[in-house]
């Protein structure tokens, strides 16, 4: 069976959410597409639990609709919506062991305990906790928790899977493999997963598109690759990643290029975008690992300026290097693009070159 | 009901000599105030009678006899089993128990309520439940009999709204007796049943709606499994007393509505006694008691092997 490719799978319009004088959801539109990898990214309190709930039926809307597959299911209790949710905290009846856990679903559908055991069965095999069916959620480590709650929430096969931050309350090396195994379970099943975390890099390594949020509002909607390298504001730009965001003002545009200085007068050329004019005073972001150093000025653009701190990180160097009355720069270098170069020693006057196309100007 | 779990039976005794001490004054006040009453309610549940209240130091199953067969005025007739305590055991059970579902019925929802009023006004609410409470039962039962007495406010009332033409005869009833036994201990059932909502995680009644419960399959198979130690408690705490209550049967439901604790009461008031009896008596209630808790605890362990939490 040939898939169809951008079914839309869930469309939001207009949605908006208040609570008492809090407003959670301004005016939200995106389209998910079916098959896909969602994620929705924000810091806390940005809206995104709230919309996820809301499509789950767990809040309804004050105003806007939500359409499954092309059909609004704005009428539809929770109980209705064929969408299931991975809980924060797993939620798991802690009175049934990890089979019933993951018979529920099916059971409430209609199914008898004989037509849910096998399915269930299989769902814990995908999961690979084929061996903790009869234990109790209090006896599972998080884990394994976790995957029971996936095991639940995928047996009764839902056209769409919420998960609501479910890695949050693992270990860091837990995070990661889970990572690797939700993004595979999302590809074996081909069902659509909308994903919620505030952890950055957990939506680039597992996302197909990534939904940045931010005070009930989508800043900006995009592949990992978009959203990361051409960040559309301030706000994205400084909540992806580690970025050196720096206050210009435009001087001139010519030929798509903008001209802008720093403070302390240092020039900068970069791609101009709409909505920013000659004379705007605004930002650029640079990301830390596409700035060098030289102990000469290796092109007109060198910045000069000093080394005020050097951090080793590990596979990277970091770097703090202050700009003749400038502001503060922060440069990664490999460890292994390093040598024993002595430039990075705190105190020496060096030379900041960026990378064609790494200043990327911002409107606020 | 609490059963230590495996894990933390395991731990090592690092502090069993300190743990000693520690219990003491617990196994000092268990053994001052339950088990060396109870022992002397034993010993004197098989004394002979004395006849102006009090026994004779003599050994005998005599109080036991009396209670479970019939031989007649004079001992001399053919044996019968004794009827007449067996069915004010009966009747006993039967209005405690009836009490026990009716308060659980009314006791849930209230409790379910105030559990999910919003953080600070529950504990208004749980203080509203509890102020009757701060005035002495007896005067709450006397207060009831004012109540429902033929010319008093609650016949007054039906009257004047016109469901009923002529009064009610409530007082001296059995339903009188079950309306005192449910407004006694009412708030038994709904304080520890409110503990175990308030600590029940609600995100549990969403997971089960999202994987398609209805509200009524939420309940049966979500919320009550997980309140179960809270009703359980509630139920024991409204059945036990309801059991030995003498205050409600003796003011509300007369000579015919006899129940366990008035028979008890009898046999230890005035000259009129019969303390072996009445401790036989006692000693019969208390067994039913524990044997009816040991079945219950016995089925909670096999429907729950891990005692999981």
């Amino acid at each position: 069976m040939l898939p169809v490719q951008n079914q839309v799978a869930v469309n939001v319009r207009d949605l908006v959410k208040q609570f008492g004088d809090f407003t959670a959801l301004r005016n939200v539109s995106l389209a998910i597409k079916d098959n896909e990898f969602f994620t929705l990214l924000g810091p806390s309190g940005c809206g995104k639990t709230t919309l996820l709930r809301t499509i789950a039926g767990f809040e309804h809307q004050d105003e806007g609709e939500i359409l499954l597959f092309g059909d609004s299911i704005a009428g539809l209790p929770a109980n209705q919506r064929p969408v299931n949710t991975v809980f924060q905290n797993y939620a798991l009846f802690p009175h049934m062991s990890v089979l019933e856990n993951v018979m529920f679903g099916l059971e409430m559908l209609g199914s008898s305990k004989a037509e849910a055991r096998p399915l269930a069965h299989e769902m814990l095999e995908l999961v690979r906790l084929g061996e903790f069916a009869h234990r109790k959620p209090a006896q599972l480590s998080g884990g394994q928790a976790q995957r029971v709650a996936l095991a639940r929430a995928l047996a009764p096969k839902p056209k769409v899977l919420l998960l609501d931050e479910p890695l949050s309350a693992l270990d860091l090396k837990l995070r990661k493999a889970m990572q690797l195994e939700l993004k595979a379970l999302q590809r074996e099943t081909g069902i659509t997963f909308i994903f919620v975390t505030h952890d950055q890099e957990e939506a680039l390594t597992m996302s197909d598109r990534i939904a940045v949020m931010s005070a009930g509002e989508i800043q900006q909607l995009g592949s990992p690759k978009d959203i990361y390298e051409h960040p559309d504001n301030v706000f994205v730009a400084g909540f992806i990643g580690e970025t050196n965001l720096l206050p210009v003002s435009v001087d001139e545009i010519t030929n798509g290029h903008a001209h802008c200085h720093l403070g302390g007068g240092h020039k900068v050329i970069c791609s101009a975008v709409e909505g920013v004019a000659v004379g705007n005073d605004v930002h650029i972001s640079v990301r830390p690992e596409r700035l060098r150093m030289s102990a000469q000025p290796s092109d007109q653009q060198s910045l000069p300026g000093t080394v005020v701190e050097t951090v080793y990180v590990g596979s990277d160097v970091q770097s703090y290097v202050q700009l003749n009355e400038g502001p503060l720069l922060t440069i990664r270098t490999q460890n292994s693009a390093l040598g024993k170069q002595a430039i990075f020693a705190l105190g020496t006057q060096t030379y900041v070159t960026m990378e064609t196309g790494a200043a990327r100007l911002l409107q606020d | 009901m609490e059963h230590s779990k495996g894990a933390a039976g395991a731990v090592t005794d690092t502090y069993a000599k300190e743990r000693v001490w520690l219990l003491m004054p617990t196994w000092l006040m268990l053994s001052i105030l339950v088990v060396i009453p109870v022992l002397i309610m034993l010993v004197y549940s098989f004394l002979t009678k004395e006849f102006r209240g009090g026994v004779i130091w003599e050994f005998t199953f005599a109080a036991y006899d009396q209670f479970f067969f019939d031989r007649g005025l004079f001992g001399d007739e053919p044996v019968k089993i004794e009827w007449t305590y067996i069915s004010i055991y009966w009747r006993s059970i039967w209005q405690a128990g009836l009490a026990t579902v009716l308060s659980l019925l009314l006791g849930f929802p209230t409790a379910y309520y105030i559990a999910t009023r919003p953080q600070n006004s529950r504990a208004v609410w749980v203080f509203l439940i509890t102020i009757p409470y701060w005035v002495n039962l007896l005067i709450r039962t006397v207060s009831m009999k004012f109540l429902l007495r033929e010319n008093g406010p609650l016949n007054d009332f039906l009257l004047m709204i016109e469901v009923i033409d002529e009064p009610l005869r409530l007082i001296n009833t059995a339903l009188a007796v079950q309306l005192g036994l449910f407004y006694s201990y009412l708030p038994f059932m709904v304080l520890p049943i409110y503990a175990s909502i308030e600590r029940y995680n609600f995100t549990l009644s969403e997971a089960a709606s999202d994987l398609y419960a209805t509200k009524f399959a939420t309940l049966t198979r979500v919320i009550l499994p997980s309140i179960k130690p809270g009703v359980i408690a509630g139920c024991i705490l409204v059945f036990v007393p309801s059991l030995g209550a003498f205050l409600a049967p003796d003011l509300l439901g007369g000579a015919k509505n006899f129940m366990i604790g008035s028979l008890i009461e009898e046999q230890f008031k005035g000259s009129a006694g019969n303390w072996p009896f009445g401790a036989a008596a006692s000693m019969i209630l208390l067994s039913m008691v524990l044997i009816l808790l040991m079945v219950f605890s016995r089925q909670q362990k096999k429907a729950q092997p891990q005692g999981g939490q």
